[in-house]
């Protein structure tokens, strides 16, 4: 078989593809965002698409795998938040066509709000979930969710991390398997969660899950690998990896079968050695499960609970290796290196107005937010994707005073992720506060994919482009103003009227990234 | 075993210098595995890239002390990477220095010794000026080229294996532009 070397995402959307996987969506996040471009670029059997958000790719994805296709959704872990409604009632209706989801968590918050492990999902939403240890793996693991999948009935997770998302490695390649489409049957019982059907759906999938556990208990996604009994150590993901390159000599239980843990393979594997740690990113995810068995096991006492693994944080806690010191240090006062806004940027023009103004910025997800940092400095709360509106009506709700002083702040693709709910509710509940969409009519932040105000599909058709006053204004905003950021005066003009008056308001920044070519 | 770092600013194209390593060596009869940065940090912000190539690799990112090259597109970028050479290691590093935010803002001072300091404290290094190699080539964008051709002086792989990645994995109508940009950085001398 060929051979080529690829970063994980693209194996994922290889793997995809050679599972004969039909339909895929996505929203674009850090670090899956690669996996859909790859399917759109080099494997047009399979229709791909971005939705508007997570929960709506699920939703598509679900429908497609209700209709009998083979269909997979991809997401960053905070995007699993926005979709894990649906996951947890998908996870009754299960799957007809395979139903995979991909979930890529980001330890060491590189480009994401927040380090959660999206472990416990599986566990909470009773879905199987496996993680592969490299992007050779994220193909050969990606094609068999599909099976597990069809299998049992449920919708899969593969887990990756940022280091299996955006590393490389040689990828063998395979041939697709086609004719995956499965015949379609109404079943209400199945597809309609009314109380009647989600009580034995509940039951169904709990034997399920007891069939799975036996179904991992014999994986071979779950392998031990003996060397030297003094020193067991159990590790999934790129951990695994880490244990590998500075451990050696010591026997080793890799965990690909994230849920159901396979509670024979760990005693057979605690029992064979002297000592057992695990090794794991984030929380004590495996090493909690195996104390509960009743083992007696090493993990966050000496690996870390928070940021990524390296091999050297791996080296200095297992083998006590010192930091390396062949060269000497250098002292001089090293300036960082901090992301900031493009030379340019129409978002720069629009927070030259707001420091100006002195007013408090609810910020959001984007870009934009790199105005926290200097030379801006000039914004004060951000959370998750479309927080920013309805952080803003309950900064005037509690602060009555504060109207007029503050703005939201949100770019044209976290308006449409997340933010016309929070519209709609500023305008239902009689706040006053203006909101400033940052309309660059691109998903930029993550590498510039398109969404349904840019006018173009992933799979690149044209489209109907959405327009964003007419949105505002059907919601019930009267004052929506659209004015290009780069008119300095015009602008700060608007954003000085908008702030003055006592009713909502919407001003649409109206400039095209400077990237866009 | 060989562990490469290639670091830069985002934009200078680290990503392909490492990827065209991979393919030579890949090409060679290697495994390889390489981990990279995507997303916030490059907004202008460092971006590295490990590149691990032998008979069997396990992790895809270098341990600290280990490196046997670490390849600087940028000076500064230079210093955040110093941990991870060996005694022995070698730095290569194009003398193009960028400032980073905080300095163009006035707020602090791009260190003024990083070459005399590098020159005293590190045995092996190669402090290249890459502006005539990059006029001559035609473009100012094939710095990651130049660099990767000096790189290529104490690597393993033929012309032709480096011919044949470089034709992988750049655009055709940049191919012969890169092939020239590579003899070129070839043949820099500190």
């Amino acid at each position: 078989m060929p051979k080529k070397v690829m970063l994980g995402n693209e194996a994922i959307a290889r793997g995809a593809w050679e599972a004969g996987c039909t339909v895929a969506a996505a929203y674009p996040g850090t670090p899956s965002t690669e996996i859909l471009e790859a399917i759109a670029a080099d494997y047009r059997e399979i229709y791909a698409q971005w939705s508007p958000n997570e929960k709506v790719a699920l939703e598509v994805v679900a429908g497609a795998s209700v209709a009998g296709a083979r269909s997979m959704a991809a997401m960053k872990h905070v995007g699993l938040n926005v979709a894990a409604d649906p996951l947890f009632t998908f996870s009754y209706t299960g799957a007809n066509g395979g139903f995979v989801i991909i979930n890529a968590d980001d330890p060491g918050a590189w480009s994401s709000q927040n380090e959660q492990d999206n472990r416990h999902y599986a566990r909470a939403a009773k879905v199987p979930m496996i993680e592969p240890t490299s992007p050779a793996e994220a193909k050969e693991y990606t094609k068999i969710a599909f099976d597990i999948s069809e299998m049992f009935d449920r919708p899969v997770i593969v887990r990756i991390t940022t280091r299996i998302a955006h590393s490389q490695g040689v990828v063998e390649l395979g041939e697709r398997k086609e004719n995956t489409i499965k015949p379609f049957e109404r079943n209400p019982q199945k597809y309609v969660m009314i109380p009647a059907h989600a009580r034995p759906r509940h039951r169904f999938i709990e034997e399920q899950m007891v069939k799975l556990k036996e179904f991992s208990e014999n994986s071979p996604l779950n392998t031990i690998e003996w060397k030297s009994k003094k020193r067991g150590i159990i590790a999934d993901g790129v951990a695994y990896q880490y244990v590998k390159e500075v451990c050696p000599d010591d026997s080793v239980l890799k965990i690909g079968f994230i849920w159901p843990l396979p509670d024979r393979v760990i005693r057979e594997f605690a029992a064979g050695v002297e000592e057992l740690y695990v090794v794991e990113e984030l929380d004590p995810f495996i090493e909690d499960y195996v104390r509960a068995m009743g083992i007696k096991v090493t993990g966050k006492e000496l690996i870390p609970l928070l940021g990524e693994l390296t091999p050297e944080i791996v080296d200095m806690a297992l083998n006590k290796k010192k930091p390396a010191a062949d060269i000497p240090a250098y002292t001089s006062k090293i300036p960082g290196r901090p992301p900031s806004l493009c030379k340019g940027c129409p978002h720069g023009f629009v927070f030259d107005v707001l420091k100006r103004l002195d007013v408090v910025v609810n910020g959001d997800i984007g870009c934009y937010t790199l105005a926290v940092l200097p030379p801006y400095s000039a914004m004060h709360s951000q959370g998750c994707m479309g927080a920013s509106i309805g952080m803003h009506t309950g900064f005037e709700k509690a602060r009555p005073e504060m109207a007029g002083k503050s703005v939201a702040v949100i770019g044209d693709s976290t308006f449409i992720h997340s933010g016309i709910t929070p519209l709609i509710d500023l305008v239902y509940n009689k706040g006053t506060g203006t909101v400033l969409i940052l309309d660059n009519r691109v998903t930029a932040m993550t590498g510039h994919q398109e969404n349904p105000a840019t006018g173009v599909t992933l799979m690149g058709e044209a489209t109907h482009e959405l327009d964003l006053e007419l949105l505002c204004k059907a919601v019930g905003v009267k004052r929506v103003r659209k004015v290009d950021p780069k008119n300095v005066e015009e602008f700060e003009k608007t954003v000085r009227e908008e702030l003055a008056a006592r009713e909502p308001s919407v001003i649409i920044s109206s400039r095209k990234c400077i990237l866009t070519k | 075993m060989k562990n490469v770092i290639f670091a830069g600013v985002g934009g200078q194209g680290v990503i392909l210098a490492s990827k065209i390593l991979m393919e030579a060596a890949m090409a060679a009869g290697y495994d390889v595995k390489e981990s990279e940065v995507h997303g916030m940090a490059q907004r202008g912000g460092s971006v590295d890239c490990h590149v691990r190539y032998g008979e069997k690799v396990y992790s895809p990112l270098i341990e600290k002390g280990t490196a046997d090259f670490v390849v600087c597109l940028e000076l500064l970028e230079t210093m955040r990477k110093l941990e991870y050479l060996k005694g022995d290691g070698m730095i290569i590093v194009n003398r193009e220095k960028i400032d980073p935010a905080p300095v163009a803002a006035g707020l602090e001072k791009y260190p003024a010794d990083i070459e005399d300091w590098l020159k005293a404290n590190v045995k092996k290094h190669l402090v290249l000026d890459t502006k005539a190699a990059l006029k001559e080539a035609g473009s100012a964008r094939a710095l990651n080229i130049v660099m990767l051709g000096a790189l290529s002086n104490y690597l393993e792989f033929t012309e032709e294996q480096w011919a044949a990645a470089i034709r992988a994995l750049v655009k055709e109508k940049f191919v012969d532009m890169n092939l020239k940009a590579f003899a070129l950085g070839k043949a820099l001398k500190a």
